[in-house]
């Protein structure tokens, strides 16, 4: 075998130029003669105006069509002359014989399809659908808190059944993981309230009056809804996203097959994880937020460390922490409940999943927001503002 | 004069401490089929996609049009990858396009071609690989895996591509459709000129299309030539893969059929 045998192709490419001639036929009429590479690499951005020239020419019918000169034919090529001889062979046409497969399956061309028009029922029917959508979220949701309760009952009755590493692990997830984040945006906000109060107070002379602002709102609203927003986007888009690829990936099925319920092994885990680590977050995010106000106040009024924890018992009444609590258990329970409902419904492909987990945590900080201001109605004579 | 495609010089990868390919030196010819044979994580997928620039190799090169995929400026690389098309195992199309501008992508992505001549391509190369056209809108997530298969061909063979790589191409098809695939790839292959590189464990296809078989084994190509010089090699895996029950008869078949 000669070197030359595995020379490789030509670094440089070559020009491709697919061309094309008019001469007279000496028995009259005229040729068109096209030469060169017909093919959709060589055409680039004369596309258009070989297909100009083409048309130019087969307005002619008696012309006659040499394409013995064709180095090089592909279906694009083939295509192209196609669509000029108006969907059909031209008459008089000289062809390689190894081209001739080219044109064998072309038929006539394909029109356009019309564009579907704009109907006045358009905007009633997507109304309409989104209800449709928006009940069987709703009996989707109604359906895995009942699968979930049921479960939870068997589970009550059988011990030994409760997955209690999973619940560990998501403990560990939800909560270990998010101490800091949380710290940070607690600590920032804390400054920055503390900051702002301090001035206006400072015009009233009221600068003591800080420790109550300070810790009724911290503990009783701002703490537990940071918290449920950081961890909403957090650790919901997380489960969304896990039960989606367990999904697409069919592990989900497997399970089913294998016997293990979902909402055993991977939804009560999730729900009771989160049941329990948000309250100790939000307790950590409450401590951090007045630490920071803390140190606030002190730079702006100066407010003695001292004075302020010692004030702090009696400027917020105990209510207020298990009132916040209280509410930081149902957020985490809502957070999670909704991350499942959301990964469940994911269909196996790439676009579902990015929508679902998006949608769900759209709708967790939606939720958590409207169930924070149903409480704040609720419970708005508990804990005064002593 | 053999022209060749591909060529693979002195080629290393591993990854940490294991070592998959050991000096592997490969060429591939215009308008043959070379097949990729070898076990299970012998490297074959991790070659092939190192021929397609997916997967950058530890040392040595790979050089496809006699462009090395390694020491390019991106636009050159840009302009090779427009005359190769891929076949993945699983199809690969894009879940939030339909089946028709999955096809159209990359003809619409060169720029250059007009939206009805797109239309006409489109539709002549889904009618190749056999899709009928009611079929065009619908998503890929509502097809079987078959068909999903057959579309991603028509997608690869979109930009009239000199070269195709297929990974596993019959994998997950039934006799009836393998069957039909390979006389698609052998007819696509006389009509275009089409150069072939196929990572494949069915034997059938590998009998009924390779032009030439390169086995990789013990981290380098123990044996390399058309299927009759392969199948005499003595070494342990190819006796096993070929001269196994199923491999005989594989071979007897086609040797029953060129004898009628």
């Amino acid at each position: 075998m000669s070197r030359a045998d595995f020379m490789p192709e030509s670094n440089t490419t070559p020009r491709l130029e697919p061309r094309l001639r008019r001469h007279a036929r000496p028995e009259g009429g005229e040729r068109v003669e096209l030469t060169g590479p017909w093919i959709l690499r060589a055409f680039e951005a004369q596309l258009t105006e070989l297909a100009g020239q083409l048309a130019e020419h087969s307005r002619d019918a008696n012309r006659h069509w040499d394409l013995s000169g064709v180095t090089r034919l592909d279906h694009a090529g083939a295509l192209l002359l196609w669509r000029a001889w108006g969907g059909r062979r031209a008459p008089h046409l000289t062809l390689r014989p190894e081209h001739e497969a080219m044109f064998s399956g072309l038929g006539a061309p394909h029109p356009r399809e019309p564009h579907p028009g704009r109907d006045w029922r358009d905007p009633l029917v997507g109304l309409g659908s989104r209800l449709l959508a928006l009940r069987d979220h709703l009996l989707d949701f109604a359906h895995l808190v009942g699968r979930i309760a049921i479960d939870t009952a068997s589970l009550l009755r059988k011990p030994r059944d409760i997955p209690w590493l999973e619940i560990s692990a998501s403990i560990y997830r939800t909560g270990a993981q998010a101490l800091f984040i949380t710290a940070l945006v607690g600590f920032l906000i804390g400054v920055v309230l503390s900051y702002l109060s301090s001035q206006q107070l400072k015009t009233f002379g009221a600068d003591i009056f800080i420790i109550n602002l300070l810790g009724v709102s911290v503990i009783r609203e701002l703490g537990p809804v940071l918290a449920a927003v950081l961890v909403a986007g957090r650790s919901g888009s997380a489960m969304t996203a896990q039960l989606g690829v367990m999904r697409v990936t069919e592990e989900l099925d497997a399970m089913t097959v294998i016997g293990i319920p979902h909402t055993v092994r991977l939804i009560l885990p999730k729900v009771l994880g989160l049941a329990v680590s948000m309250p100790l977050l939000v307790v950590w995010t409450d401590a951090v937020a007045l630490i920071g106000g803390m140190m606030a106040a002190h730079w702006e009024l100066g407010l003695p460390y001292s004075l302020f924890l010692a004030r702090l018992p009696d400027a917020v009444p105990i209510a207020n922490l298990w009132l916040g609590l209280g509410k930081s258990v149902v957020f985490g329970v809502l957070i999670a409940l909704i991350a499942c409902h959301f990964g469940l419904r994911i269909e196996p492909n790439t676009e579902s999943l990015g929508t679902g987990t998006t949608d769900s945590v759209v709708t967790a900080i939606t939720m958590v927001i409207v169930v924070y201001a149903a409480f704040a109605v609720m419970f708005s004579d508990v804990g005064s503002f002593g | 004069m053999k022209r060749c495609l591909i060529e693979v010089n002195n080629l290393w990868t591993s990854f940490g401490v294991h070592i998959v390919h050991r000096n592997v030196n490969l060429t591939v010819n215009r308008g043959e089929v070379l097949s990729l044979v070898g076990g299970s994580g012998s490297g074959k997928t991790t070659l092939l996609r190192q021929m397609m620039g997916l997967e950058t190799p530890s040392a040595g090169e790979v050089k496809v049009f006699g462009v090395s995929l390694q020491h390019n400026d991106t636009d050159e690389i840009q302009r090779i990858r427009n005359r190769w098309g891929v076949l993945f195992q699983q199809g690969a199309l894009f879940s939030a396009l339909t089946v028709y501008d999955n096809v159209a992508l990359p003809l619409r992505e060169l720029g250059t071609v007009d939206e009805d001549l797109i239309r006409e391509l489109v539709l002549l190369k889904l009618g190749m690989v056999g899709i009928e056209r009611n079929h065009a809108t619908k998503m890929p997530s509502d097809l079987s895996g078959g068909m999903v298969k057959r579309i991603a061909l028509a997608r690869a063979l979109a930009l009239e591509p000199e070269l195709l790589f297929l990974d596993e191409p019959t994998a997950g098809l039934d006799p009836d459709r393998s069957e039909s695939f390979v006389h698609l790839i052998e007819e696509l292959r006389r009509d275009l000129e089409l150069t072939v590189v196929m990572v494949t464990h069915d034997l059938d296809t590998l009998i009924a299309l390779s032009s030439r078989v390169a086995v990789l084994c013990d981290q380098s190509i123990v044996a390399i030539g058309t299927l009759a010089e392969v199948v005499k090699s003595s070494h342990r895996f190819i006796s096993n893969f070929f001269q196994g029950e199923r491999g005989k008869r594989a071979l007897q078949a086609v040797a029953e059929a060129l004898v009628r």
